[in-house]
């Protein structure tokens, strides 16, 4: 490992010199001596999983955490950078992977509130329009963000920190949320930043991304840096098994043989209001998945969703029973109990709080889904033996590491209580499944044995409902693709006829019948 | 019906609406900045027999507000202590807040039951004073009904127009944003449940040392409650909250009216009159959620809990 640290030769003088940054929080060591170098004029990749630490690391930089230990060197001053103020004083941007941003108030207000200096205040109406012309990033100041899309949004937060003329912007994330069209705007207007002087530390762990955008990238896994590379001279297969240090298998699912059924889920003009505050309202969402067949939903976070979700499971009644079908039965007024003894099962986005209850053990979680299905409870009393026996066969059967049923929710890593959820659903083995974002912040290996486990169930007969917004995840897995923005569903098309620039544009909101996507699309 | 007679009845109105106006502006700070306490009775009665006592020792009125001020100051950063360092809930520890507030108002006030204290007098503006009817009605009052419109006139120009205000916004509505922006969540949030104690506590020393000048236990008579009301009825917005407060003491006036004329309607009936009133016009506003959604602070008594 020592001679992939050694032979990165900077090109630059190096703007951000960290060493030895340590950061630990209870149970976990986030950053264990962590260096990194950032070269003036670079933008420079800082590449991971899901919790290898790359996002304490940034929060150190920016101030908002302190390290435990480590140094600091920014334009060859030893600093320590105690507050997020401080480091927008030095030249520090960043934009948040969760955006920093206020809902209920208007773009020049969010601005505003990223600018310490009240001089940097003045005439801002005028300064955020120039900005937005210079760098191509059109912004209305007056409209409430509760009303933008997510690229509107990122938008603000990149506005609001070139305002202040950055020498290092920081990007958590910043292509999760965004349509391929967004992303490959976004990559212009880093391009034009960096041309113009200005370091880029950008996050991510998409490794096309990576390939196209950085000059150099440092490899991060379970909180230590691994490697130092220049990406593009890296496949995008190094570049992944670096960051998770196993040999990946080629996954490939094209061949599989397809044995539909009959219509076991139907929904059918369904139309809901939205119970949570900024919530979408979906709109007259029709489809139909068969037995056996894998039906994806895809789209950008907080199209609509979480309510789709609700309203498949029966948290949100539908307004008529005849909107949701479920193997013939019309079940759109049903209690998510009832739907369940039917042969419904689902599982929601939020793995804690929504998909299990933290607090309690993995045999009780087990028990509040599958204890219809599961027959392990009668006379409303638990059977205890049989409830851990379930959990017990869920753990064995999905290769969860924990210390068994009786270990808390909460004490699991997440990619394993996922894989403990997925099965809990998957052994009641469902007639129809509804699932959300199966795969997020679990690791490769892990999301290979809950992709295995879904395609097995289909071809068992069940039905199958795919919500995620990893195109890669539904381009692989699923028959057929709906995309749902602004709480519409476009029409379902075959995998084999979806594109990601159609796909693309569908998650943007072009909502077009067929004529209008054939003019949008160049030929 | 001449015009003194209509005088002295919008006279009647204000005089019954200020204590709530000024006891919901303070509760629509701290609610703007994301804190939900529900121990606004309990501060207004401390603050009443804070400014009684002091104003029946002293002598003097003005002095008695001051130390109602303090008092309902006090008494709202045991709340934010509770709640906002020790994170206690906030529903819980507003509702104990108020039920401490009338024990210990009960208390101090033992020996003052049926005693007078001198009152806040009226002091005519000049010249606006002489305006006729308005003159009479508006600018010819005691001080804290002054005070009512000019903070409720700095509260709106404060939360819509200036930098602190806006801050105070924002971490209302998405603390951890604030927080990863570098804003003191705590602080701003802390002075602003002080705001609010201070102002219940003037809203309760208006009643002792005005409105109804003898000292008696429980002289708040639920307006604590009908304060908080008013706030989610205007929908965290300063000039609906004016609206509110005047259609609530208009109403309160109205049933003590239709008692005096001597109408056959059983008083009980009639004295319940503002608070179905209220109740109804709550309603009314809920039905429209999405007013409510978009006005509502995000963070309208979550936990805050800064991870560094």
């Amino acid at each position: 490992m020592d001679s992939e640290l050694d032979n990165t030769v900077l090109e630059r003088p190096p703007l951000l010199v960290l060493r030895g940054i340590v950061k630990q929080f209870p149970g976990c060591l986030a950053n264990d001596h962590v260096d990194l170098t950032i070269g003036k004029g670079e933008i420079h990749a800082l590449l991971g999983e899901n919790g290898a630490g790359k996002s304490t690391l940034v929060k150190i930089i920016y101030g908002v955490m302190k390290p435990d230990a480590g140094s600091m060197i920014w334009n060859g001053q030893p600093v320590s950078i105690a507050s997020p103020a401080q480091a927008r004083a030095l030249g520090i941007g960043m934009v948040f992977q969760h955006f920093s941003l206020f809902e209920a108030l208007t773009v020049s207000e969010n601005i505003a509130l990223g600018l310490n200096d009240p001089k940097d205040r003045e005439n801002l109406e005028s300064r955020i329009a120039e900005i937005s012309t210079r760098y191509g990033l059109p912004l209305d100041p007056h409209k409430a963000v509760h009303d933008l899309s997510v690229g509107e949004r990122q938008r603000i937060e990149i506005v609001r920190c070139l305002l202040q003329n950055p020498k290092l912007l920081i990007m958590d994330e910043p292509t999760s949320v965004l349509t391929p069209q967004e992303v490959s705007k976004l990559f212009d207007t880093l391009r034009r930043l960096r041309d113009e002087g200005c370091s880029i530390l950008y996050i991510s762990h998409k490794l096309e991304e990576i390939r196209t955008l950085c000059e150099r990238a440092t490899i991060m896994r379970l909180g230590k840096v691994v490697a130092h590379c220049n990406p593009a001279e890296k496949t995008a297969r190094d570049l992944a098994e670096m960051m998770i240090s196993a040999k990946l298998k080629q996954q490939d699912y094209s061949n599989k043989t397809i044995h539909l059924g009959g219509d076991r889920l139907v929904v059918n003009k369904l139309t809901i209001r939205s119970n949570q505050q900024f919530g979408t309202d979906l709109k007259d969402i029709s489809f139909t998945v068969k037995g056996g067949e894998i039906f994806g939903i895809a789209g950008i976070a907080g199209n609509g969703q979480g309510e789709l979700m609700d309203a498949l499971s029966g948290e949100i009644p539908a307004g008529s029973p005849m909107n949701i079908l479920l193997d013939g039965a019309a079940i759109g007024q049903e209690r998510p109990r009832a739907r369940r003894r039917r042969g419904g099962c689902f599982l929601p986005e939020e793995r804690n709080g929504h998909g299990a209850v933290g607090q309690m053990t993995l045999a009780e979680n087990g028990f509040l889904s599958a204890h219809v299905r599961g027959a392990l409870g009668r006379f409303g009393l638990i059977n205890a033996k049989r409830t851990r026996e379930f959990a017990a066969k869920v753990i064995h059967a999905f290769d969860v590491r924990t210390t068994g049923p009786l270990a808390e929710a909460r004490s699991l890593s997440g990619g394993n209580l996922q894989k403990f959820l997925v099965g809990r659903e998957v052994l009641q083995q469902p007639g129809v499944l509804v699932i959300s974002q199966p795969t997020w912040g679990v690791d490769a290996g892990a999301a290979a044995a809950i992709y295995e486990a879904l395609l097995q169930l289909a071809a068992a007969g069940t039905a199958i409902v795919l919500i995620s917004q990893d195109l890669d995840e539904i381009l692989l897995l699923c028959d057929r693709i709906a995309v749902i923005a602004a709480g519409r569903l476009s029409d379902a098309m075959n995998v084999k006829d979806a594109t990601i620039e159609k796909i693309g544009l569908l998650m943007g909101g072009t909502h077009t019948g067929k004529e209008e996507l054939a003019h949008a699309l160049p030929a | 019906m001449n015009l003194a007679y209509v005088s002295n009845l919008a006279i009647s109105v204000v005089a019954a609406s200020t204590p709530l106006l000024i006891a919901a502006s303070g509760e629509l700070v701290a609610e703007k900045s994301g804190v939900l306490n529900l121990g606004v009775e309990g501060m207004m009665l401390v603050g009443a027999i804070a400014g009684f006592a002091t104003a029946h020792q002293t002598g003097s009125a003005l002095l008695g507000v001051g130390a109602a001020a303090l008092a309902g100051m006090l008494i709202a950063m045991i709340f934010a202590l509770l709640t906002l360092s020790f994170l206690a809930n906030q529903v819980a520890t507003g509702l104990a807040l108020t039920i401490f507030g009338k024990g210990f108002a009960a208390l101090l006030g033992a020996g003052y039951v049926g005693i007078s204290a001198p009152v806040l007098h009226a002091i005519p503006v000049p010249l606006l004073s002489q305006i006729p009817f308005i003159g009479h009605v508006l600018f010819d009052q005691n001080i804290l009904i002054y005070f009512s419109f000019v903070m409720l006139a700095l509260i709106a120009w404060f939360l819509n127009k200036t930098h602190a205000g806006l801050i105070l916004r924002a971490v209302g509505d998405s603390h951890d944003a604030a927080h990863a922006m570098g804003y003191p969540v705590l602080r701003i949030r802390y002075a602003a449940v002080a705001f609010g104690g201070a102002m219940a506590g003037i809203g309760g020393a208006y009643l002792s040392l005005f409105y109804s000048p003898l000292w008696s236990q429980d002289l708040t008579a639920g307006r604590g409650w009908i304060a908080l009301a008013l706030v989610v009825f205007s929908a965290w917005r300063p000039l609906w909250l004016l609206v509110g407060a005047y259609l609530f003491g208009g109403i309160t006036f109205l049933s003590l009216y239709i008692q005096g004329l001597g109408i056959a309607v059983p008083s009980p009936l009639v004295s319940l009159l503002p608070y179905v009133g209220t109740v109804v016009v709550l309603v009314l506003i809920s039905r429209d959620a999405r007013r409510i959604r978009l006005n509502q602070p995000a963070c309208l008594g979550k936990y805050f809990h800064a991870v560094s």
